[in-house]
């Protein structure tokens, strides 16, 4: 692979490193040589940088980039992957393709970082196809930072295949600032002995809209998974969760996990759905969608805090 | 007392002056008319059978939403605190530890400490840890973990009572910090509330135990929403105990051997 390096002198590596430290992300890692890293704005790479064991392909197109990213069989990358998307621009399209495999034996942690700073007419898709290798692991997380207008559409959608002995965990948070509309559709297929874990933790205000759909089939013998989703919305939005486990093999065991704060004139749906059709798996679920706890608000405000900033400690606190 | 010409100078030798305090829930009373004083750094205990009012009194004290009282005044340190909220109250310096703690998702033990102590300028580090110790939970253990985790009912209550000791109330009211402890700890308990009368607090505490109300400066028998008697928290105990019939009609006055 080419290493690209970033230019920190360029106008567009500098909106997008700002953006980038706004949604959370250190800088520091994106010039490091010794860490994997790769940056993308709108369309355009503006640095890649892959470690031993890693192999990164890349290629723009005309709304986003194909990306490849394969860690080799056997390798345990030490240091997290950091990915970072965006556009900084008020208005704009970009269309990530991800083709991610786990090699047998290998390990990774990526870390995404998604900012969108300025949007107010943005879309953002990305489509993955994920593969973890028998006996590989993949750990997850995606940070999305939308700025405050509200104007973007994130529609990510991905597909996982967890092969025998993989595991895979899953941290999507969507906290900062306006969600504006979130489509969010990732599917799992668990092979035997394999281990996933979703979690998905999204605040919507004002009018925003948040769908989420995760679906897990454990197809293998004791495959096991957990959905958890820990959504707080308020004001006016609304949000829709289904979040579907299929027990497929004997002693596959899953759980669903819904848990939903609203406040204002806010509306929440939560859907768990368990589906299985061998007599030996087990799958279990829980969802909940009310206010805030009222002796938890009333135990901080007794600690000298108004009601307002007693909200927003739980609420944080539940999406923490 | 200068010091105190703006407030009411017939109440400010007690922290805390209740009179004639009635509240109604669904259409029925459930304090009839308390009359209760509480001094300046002391440990008064509330003993009394269950549905005597006890609880009902705390949340009315805190001024906790459903619990407004319709008769009557609460006065502290001075002052009539009947209209304020509840963080109005907790500014004041009242607060309230609940019988069952409330449990919080994602919120650290170091982060709820810190909660309390922010009207006071904040907290360090080592202050936080200190206030563990104190309620005999190791810091390197718990400062961590997160309030709403799988923790028992023991160490959940220790928590709320470390979270009263960073806030450094002039009026702690703890609603049965006994419950969901062993017997062995009671004694810790005994020397918790003692530590917070040194720190400067008065407690009033809310309880069944003896030997809590043995450890008061001073102890109140409440029976049907009102308080029968107040003295010597032994012989307050002792008269509970061996000579207070509980009501089996609670429209009926009590009756007392």
């Amino acid at each position: 692979m080419t290493q690209i390096t970033l230019n920190a002198l360029s106008r567009e590596a500098e909106g997008i490193t700002a953006a980038y430290t706004a949604a959370g992300g250190d800088t520091a890692v994106l010039h490091d040589h010794g860490i994997s890293s790769l940056v993308i704005s709108g369309n355009k790479v503006l640095s890649a940088n892959a470690t031993e064991g890693i192999v990164l392909e890349k290629k723009e197109t005309e709304h986003g980039v194909d990306i490849k990213l394969t860690i080799k069989k056997g390798s345990k990358i030490p240091l997290p992957v950091h990915l970072c998307f965006g556009v900084v621009p008020k208005d704009g399209l970009q269309e990530i393709n991800m083709d991610f495999v786990a090699e047998e034996d290998s390990a990774v942690e990526l870390i995404a970082h998604c900012t969108f700073p300025n949007a107010e007419k943005v879309i953002h898709k990305m489509d993955a196809e994920m593969l973890i290798g028998k006996n590989a692991s993949l750990k997850y997380t995606e940070t999305h930072f939308h700025g405050s207008h509200g104007g973007i559409q994130v529609i990510p959608k991905a597909h996982i295949k967890i092969e025998e002995g993989g595991s895979y965990y899953t941290n999507f948070s969507l906290l900062s600032g306006r969600v504006g509309y979130l489509e969010f559709d990732y599917s799992v297929d668990a092979e035997k002995d394999s281990i996933c874990e979703m979690v998905t933790k999204v605040y919507g205000k004002a009018d925003d809209m948040i769908k989420i759909l995760e679906k897990i089939s454990l197809n293998g013998e004791n495959a096991r998974s957990v959905i958890k989703s820990r959504l707080a919305i308020t004001d006016n939005a609304i949000s829709e969760f289904r979040g579907i486990t299929e027990g497929h093999a004997p002693r596959a065991r899953g759980h669903v996990d819904c848990m939903e704060v609203i406040q204002g004139n806010a509306k929440a749906e939560a859907v768990p759905i368990v589906r299985v059709d061998n007599p030996l798996a087990k799958v279990t679920h829980e969802a909940a969608i009310g206010c805030v706890d009222k002796k938890e608000v009333e135990t901080l405000m007794a600690r000298g805090l108004e009601e307002d900033e007693a909200i927003d400690i739980i609420v944080k606190g539940m999406l923490a | 007392m200068l010091q105190c010409s703006n407030k009411n100078l017939l109440e400010v030798s007690y922290i805390l002056s209740l009179k004639n305090l009635i509240l109604s829930r669904d259409g029925k009373k459930i304090l009839r008319g308390v009359n209760l004083e509480v001094g300046d750094r002391e440990i008064h205990s509330i003993i009394g059978a269950n549905g005597a009012g006890k609880s009902t009194l705390a949340y009315t004290l805190m001024g906790l939403q459903g619990y407004e009282h319709e008769e009557g005044s609460i006065i502290f340190d001075g002052e009539d605190v009947a209209v304020l909220s509840i963080t109005e109250r907790a500014k004041k310096g009242i607060t309230l530890a609940w019988q069952e703690p409330a449990r919080f998702e994602g919120l650290k033990v170091r982060d709820y400490l810190a909660i309390g102590a922010k009207g006071n300028g904040g907290i360090t580090e080592e202050e936080i840890k200190e206030a563990l110790r104190k309620v005999d939970l190791k810091p390197e253990k718990y400062l961590d973990r997160e309030v709403g985790e799988a923790l028992s009912g023991g160490e959940r209550k220790r928590i709320e009572l470390a979270s009263i000791i960073t806030m450094k109330p002039k009026l702690a009211i703890l609603d049965e910090p006994d419950s969901g402890i062993d017997v062995v700890s009671l004694k810790e308990i005994v020397s918790l509330i003692r530590a917070l009368k040194e720190n400067g607090s008065s407690v009033l505490v809310i309880t069944h135990r003896e030997e809590i109300a043995a450890a008061s400066d001073k102890a109140s028998l409440m029976c049907e929403g009102s308080i029968l008697r107040s003295g010597d928290p032994l012989e307050i105990s002792e008269f509970f105990k061996n000579r207070c019939i509980p009501c089996d009609n609670r429209v009926s006055p009590p009756k007392v051997v």
